[in-house]
């Protein structure tokens, strides 16, 4: 693997595969924490949408994943804090829908066969400067809101309702937890698909969690643990030339499965 | 002085009215216990003098203001702290969430916060776990660390909705005990099921079941003594003498629906 790292395309794959690694392990420990799993995997999927109506209008994909995402996000946060019943089935809806949009604008596209595939399970190896760029600024962002409002997410991930007789604004801050959870599923995208990143952002989480003794620890030793997922995976992917989303999952679920074992043996 | 003064609030959802012309006054170091059936509306009441809830008709003041604005001065201990468990997060984080004003540094905690837990703790003898996953700590241990939480902002009224809900029977009285040691400097307000618990450190009582009635129990207690006592009353009992007119030192109010027939 080593001799492939002369290729620019190789560089780009593994600078991607640690950039959104550390992200999906931040953003990944927020979501557990406050059981948005099911929330985030509806962002995910609905984001497909963005990426039809971007192919449609001839936009760069990310920028249209991310609205898309992002317009995802506000929906599902509005519907949640106001406790709407059924918020389980809204979900579901707005995940099938979102899907349906992008599968159609696809369609009406003329001339245009996209690679659905890519985008369901990731394209590591086409990773282009701009995506890198977008990575990076959004890991920068992420890291900033992590510095400075620390202990506000702590207070709405713990105790929402302590936290707001607190004075902390905990729409706002359970809104920022989607939006940066919308636009981590975006950039992930590119490295193991919108169908797994799911896995991506809960696997290494779920590791970590058992091994932290507080949030902080546990947001980067998911993001260690990620990243190490994502390299072995690529050597994998590299070295029996297998998708690369599909295996660095693999990857993921069999350390975790050892990791299971080892652990109850305690 | 009148801590908390209540005046003919009502408060419905929908139409369902919850709570109806409730009238209480709590008296600064009053430790007053808030009893009655599921649904009475017990946490609606808290709610309101929280000032989550603003009432339907009357008022609600705390320390003489609208709650909203009293808040920093109230300290509140919430039902089901055995909830989230697994959360990756030190006891001496938690408590440090219940700081309130002062200066915030630009991240992280400050000096002065780490150390007003540090004395939060040490005052529900918690201090040594300050650095425990709050999911190592037993229930009792975490109803400290909860206690310790409100008492970080410094209150003047301390409130609390079943403390002891999920704590063996030891470990309640462990907790009571510590109430009534806080009780000394603040005002306490518990919500309880465990009525032949709570009386016998409560000095009065008030029993919600949509209505409110209201008992001042401080001479009563030896009465109320249901501990290590042979001819100790059983709940019905007590909850009869409570919903009853008969009792002489009790404002006079409407029996509740849900009294026993003799």
């Amino acid at each position: 693997m080593i001799e492939a790292l002369q290729f620019e395309f190789m560089q780009h794959a593994l600078l991607a595969g640690l950039l959104v690694s550390f992200a999906a392990g931040i953003i990944g420990s927020l979501i557990v924490v406050n059981r948005m799993v099911f929330l985030a995997g509806g962002i995910a999927h609905t984001s497909y949408g963005g990426i039809g109506l971007a192919v449609y209008f001839g936009l760069p994909i990310f920028l249209g994943a991310s609205i898309f995402a992002v317009g995802a996000a506000l929906l599902i946060a509005a519907l949640t804090l106001k406790k709407r019943h059924r918020i389980d089935t809204f979900i579901g809806l707005i995940w099938a829908v979102g899907m349906a949009i992008g599968v159609i604008f696809v369609d009406l596209t003329p001339g245009y066969n996209v690679d659905l595939m890519s985008y369901l399970f990731g394209s590591i190896l086409a990773v282009s400067s701009e995506d890198l760029y977008f990575m990076a600024a959004l890991l920068a962002i992420i890291l900033i809101v992590i510095t400075f409002w620390y202990r506000d997410i702590l207070a709405v991930s713990y105790d929402s309702e302590y936290a707001a007789l607190r004075d902390v604004n905990v729409k706002l801050f359970y809104t920022l937890i989607l939006i940066l959870s919308a636009l981590t599923v975006v950039i992930a995208i590119k490295v193991v698909g919108l169908i797994l990143v799911i896995a991506m952002l809960t696997i290494p989480v779920y590791i970590a969690e058992k091994l932290s003794s507080s949030l902080f620890s546990m947001m980067f030793l998911s993001g260690a643990i990620a990243t190490l997922f994502t390299l072995v995976g690529l050597w994998f992917s590299f070295t029996y030339d297998l998708t690369s989303g599909a295996s660095i999952i693999m990857v993921s679920a069999v350390s975790l499965g050892l990791f299971l074992l080892l652990h109850k043996g305690k | 002085m009148s801590v908390i003064d209540i005046k003919n609030a009502s408060f419905a959802y929908d139409k369902q009215m919850i709570l109806e012309n409730i009238n209480l006054h709590v008296e600064e170091k009053d430790f007053l216990a808030i009893i009655g059936p599921n649904g009475g509306g017990k946490s609606t009441l808290l709610k309101l003098i929280l000032g989550m809830i603003k009432p339907k008709t009357g008022s609600v003041s705390v320390l003489g203001k609208a709650p909203s604005k009293s808040l920093t001065h109230i300290g509140y201990v919430p039902q089901n702290t055995n909830v989230n468990t697994d959360f990756p997060i030190k006891v001496i984080e938690v408590v440090m969430m219940g700081h309130v004003g002062g200066k915030r540094p630009l991240f992280g905690y400050g000096k002065d916060e780490v150390l007003c837990a540090m004395g939060a703790l040490a005052q529900v003898g918690m201090e040594e776990y300050a650095h425990s996953k709050i999911g190592a700590l037993s229930g009792g241990q975490r109803q400290r660390v909860m206690i310790a939480r409100a008492l970080c902002a410094h209150p003047q009224i301390l409130i609390l909705d079943e403390p002891t809900s999920s704590i063996d029977i030891s470990g309640q009285k462990e907790i009571y005990d510590l109430i009534k040691i806080l009780n000394k400097s603040i005002t306490i307000i518990v919500v309880s099921h465990d009525i032949s618990v709570i009386l016998e450190y409560a000095n009065k009582a008030a029993h919600i079941n949509k209505t409110l009635s209201y008992h001042d129990i401080s001479d009563k207690q030896k009465t109320f003594h249901t501990h290590g006592d042979d001819e100790h009353f059983c709940e019905v009992e007590l909850l009869q003498m409570l919903g009853s007119e008969a009792c002489d030192t009790c404002e006079p109010e409407t029996a509740p629906k849900w009294r026993v027939k003799k």
